[in-house]
């Protein structure tokens, strides 16, 4: 295809060429970056979380008596214990990505600062096949370590604790975590066992380093034990969920029991990013359908405007594919140097939000994934007004005005 | 005049539908997705209530001096307020609405027999706090003003409590025990769990929790001894006397503030207020240094304390680029539509219409377009909005408020864009000789 004359034709509408330029160029910028946004939301939804999470569910337990604790606890799972389906059962303080998080800074030297906020998990005996970690070195606690171990304000009064395989890399680099120390506030423990990663209870405020910096203390039946957690076959959850907060509802009459599964308080958690990136999407639709609206409206006027042309060139030989062929040349043109631009522009704005905000480097291949998406929106595009432009008869060239 | 040019513009849009279609509809598009992703961004960039976060302020009062700098660059007053200063400043009533609020974590006796005790959380606060947080109620109201200064037994408790001590219903008026005394109840809250609990960060973090169980006017929480459930922090090397007192005297910080300032003459007069507040200190011996105040709106604070994450608020930009998008789109889809009617412009002009008269005509007609397009576009965010609440959490639909102003700043902008999108064409078209135009069509 003959480029000249369409460039010579596109300077004489020089306007119009750069408005669609500027469309294109726009639209680029603004996909590259919301669909970045879309994947960076899709990503955190799919954290792994090397819990049990489609054979949990966990029962909340809000208003029981803190003097009766340390002697219902152990009444309450040997009652959970004998519903039919659960495998296994334990109490927590907390469960990842549930809403009350309680984070603490560790760090490895007495004197040390820490940047990433730590989650903080007390867990009653048995909680590691509850919760169904997955022990990579060391052992789990014993008997002993749980029977021992309180609280003092929220700080463990044990002497040995679980540790994640990420934190272990980032405390001691290179090095083996057991027999490790960390210490908070004049109080250290000894790092019995490093488990694969749990996500931390509220990513977001655990601070990018700390998605899954997460520790686990052995702890005595009492009231703050408030999480009870049943394991089951993934197709029992539901009645499980449904015994359980009646047994349990039996048993404390004066609390508040609430069940669900582990799979629906995760989807509750990111139950905002999910929705914020359905309207990323959304954003995405309406701005590729306005800019499809601009290119087929600025094209049917060039073609209307041509009409005596296109019939001159039909009437010296010029085929209807030949005529299609121009249009979309055209199209190709002016989209290569919109996204030029675009992409341009859409590294541009990655750069100022990387430097305003806590926004990471758009990979590179997002770049040529807008673009390739905005060349084939713009031939898709033009083909209308092409089609129409190709079925002008030549005799038009043979009437005036 | 104007009233044939009107008739002109309709004619020439119903002439060609598709394309007057075209641009309504991008500009409608373009008004209407970026007002409802605006909306629903602005709920959940950490901002709840988006509709009345720019008159929420945070005072902060250096009641610690200089010698507490904490590394490099200017040194910040801390974050809470000691008891003097929220006394004082609570006694001054310079605000349209204020309260100071520390966090209480009493235990609720519910009647009956054999009932356990319920550990619950909630705020000491101010009567204001109710209006000026816009907090919504179920049943009843805050207290009284009066209440505030007698210590009135009085309390506004959470739905969820009201429902576990009292098993729902309108219980204004009922007792609730609460540590061993009785408190009237005036109001039950609706379910309200603002994320980020914004009114006191420094206390809760922030984020977490099910949200406060009880509200109590705060002198009578703290005549009672209940105790500060939340953060306290002290300036180095200093160690607040024995018990409650001790804090109540001295300079660590543990209440939260917030005013309600409706204008930019009231921050001003606030901000001198605090000045001369501080100066006064100064005269008086308790700060030795001269004035160092903060009056942060809501979210310039919640920033300071880092509690709204960055990526919601980037998603506000994806909303504005959209509007842009829009607009370019329209202005491209115009001068399609404008620039190839020089033929009836040279008609006109060589029957004797000035240049002003062709220009006055095409922009009534871009202002058409714009005001149509707005239309459809404010009638689209009515659908929008309403989708938003149909489909997403309660709890986010909530948040997504339109806000007047800005939907109407989003239409001027519309309907100037489509004007200036009309003006350049239709500049072009009345300069040229209209014989000449006559001519070569």
């Amino acid at each position: 295809m003959e480029i000249r004359p369409i460039l010579a034709s596109l300077r004489k509408h020089r306007i119009p060429a750069v408005l669609i330029v500027l469309e294109i160029a726009l639209a680029c910028a603004v996909l590259c970056n919301a669909v970045f946004m879309i994947g960076q939301r899709v990503a955190d939804i799919h954290m792994r979380n090397a819990i049990d999470e489609r054979g949990i569910s966990v029962l909340t337990l809000n208003g029981a008596d803190p003097a009766r604790a340390a002697a219902d606890i152990p009444r309450n799972l040997a009652a959970l214990h004998g519903i039919a389906g659960v495998k296994a059962v334990a109490t927590t303080t907390g469960m990842p990505l549930d809403t009350d998080a309680a984070v603490t800074g560790f760090t490895i030297t007495p004197e040390g600062k820490s940047s990433v906020n730590t989650a903080e998990y007390f867990i009653g005996s048995d909680g590691e096949q509850a919760l169904g970690l997955r022990l990579l070195q060391g052992r789990y606690f014993n008997a002993d370590e749980y029977a021992d171990s309180g609280l003092d304000g929220f700080k463990s009064t044990a002497h040995v604790m679980l540790v994640t395989e990420s934190d272990a890399r980032r405390l001691w680099p290179g090095q083996s975590a057991l027999g490790k120390r960390l210490y908070s506030d004049n109080a250290s423990w000894t790092v019995i066992g490093v488990v694969a990663d749990v996500l931390a209870q509220e990513p977001a405020f655990s601070g990018g380093g700390g998605r899954y910096s997460s520790v686990f203390f052995p702890l005595r039946p009492q009231v703050e034990l408030s999480n009870y957690v049943l394991r089951s076959a993934p197709q029992d959850r539901e009645r499980i969920v449904r015994e359980a907060v009646q047994v349990l509802g039996k048993l404390e009459p004066a609390a508040v029991v609430e069940g669900k599964t582990y799979e629906a308080m995760r989807a509750e958690y990111f139950a905002d990013t999910s929705s914020m990136a359905w309207m990323l999407v959304l954003v995405c639709v309406v701005m590729l359908a306005v800019t499809a609206f601009g290119i087929v409206g600025l094209t049917s006027f060039w073609v209307q405007q041509r009409q005596r042309q296109i019939g001159i060139r039909r009437a010296i030989g010029a085929t209807r594919g030949h005529i299609l062929g121009y249009f979309r040349t055209e199209n190709f043109l002016l989209s290569t140097a919109g996204v030029l631009v675009g992409m341009g522009l859409a590294f541009g704005i990655n750069l100022y939000l990387m430097m305003h905000y806590e926004v990471s480097r758009m990979p590179w291949y997002y770049l040529p994934g807008g673009a390739i998406a905005l060349w084939l929106l713009g031939q898709f595009a033009v083909l209308g007004p092409a089609l129409r432009a190709a079925a002008v008869p030549p005799v038009v060239a043979t009437r005036s005005g | 005049m104007f009233g044939y040019y009107l008739d002109l513009a309709l004619r020439s849009l119903k002439r060609s539908p598709g394309l007057t279609a075209l641009m309504m509809l991008a500009i409608g598009f373009g008004v209407a997705a970026s007002m409802t992703t605006w909306s629903v961004f602005r709920g959940v960039s950490g901002d709840p209530i988006p509709w009345k976060s720019a008159q929420l302020f945070v005072p902060q009062i250096d009641s610690w001096g200089p010698s507490q700098k904490s590394g490099a660059g200017l040194h910040e007053p801390p974050d809470a307020l000691a008891y003097a200063d929220a006394i004082a400043l609570m006694h001054d009533r310079r605000a349209a609405l204020q309260s100071a609020i520390y966090a209480v974590a009493p235990t609720v006796l519910p009647a009956g027999e054999g009932r356990s005790p319920i550990p619950v959380f909630g705020f000491g606060v101010y009567g204001e706090f109710f209006p000026m947080l816009d907090v919504p109620f179920r049943y009843g109201s805050g207290w009284q003003a009066g209440d505030d200064g007698d210590g009135a037994p009085v309390i506004v408790i959470s739905d969820a409590l009201n429902r576990q001590v009292f098993g729902g219903g309108n219980s204004v008026g009922r007792n609730i025990d609460l540590d061993g005394r009785d408190y009237r109840v005036t109001g039950v809250l609706k379910p309200w769990n603002p994320q980020p609990m914004f009114f006191d960060v420094v206390d809760t973090g922030g984020f977490g929790g099910n949200g406060p169980d009880v509200f109590v006017p705060l002198q009578r929480a703290i005549a009672s001894g209940m105790e500060n459930a939340g953060a306290v922090n002290c300036p180095k090397g200093v160690q607040p006397g024995a018990g409650y007192a001790g804090l109540q005297k001295s300079n660590c910080v543990w209440l939260a503030y917030m005013v309600e300032l409706d204008d930019e003459s009231a921050v001003q007069n606030y901000r001198q207020y605090l000045d001369n507040y501080a100066s006064v200190q100064q005269k008086l011996g308790r700060f030795d240094w001269p004035p160092n105040n903060r009056l942060r709106d809501m979210r310039a604070f919640l920033d300071h304390e880092h509690v709204v994450p960055d990526d919601t608020r980037v998603s506000l930009l994806v909303a504005l680029g959209l509007l842009l998008v829009c607009l370019v789109n329209t202005a491209g889809l115009m001068l399609a539509k404008f620039l190839r009617r020089s033929g009836e412009i040279g008609v006109r002009r060589a029957l004797g219409a000035s240049r002003r008269a062709i220009h006055a005509q095409f922009l009534t007609e871009a202002a058409v377009i714009g005001v149509g397009g707005s239309a459809l576009g404010l009638l689209l965010t009515a659908i929008g909005v309403f989708a938003v609440n149909r489909m997403l959490p309660p709890r986010l639909a909530e948040l997504a408020r339109i806000e007047p102003a800005l939907l109407l700043l989003t239409v001027v902008v519309a309907i100037a864009a489509s004007v200036l999108a009309g003006l350049y064409p239709t500049f072009r078209a009345a300069r040229v000789q209209p014989a000449w135009q006559l001519k070569t069509n």
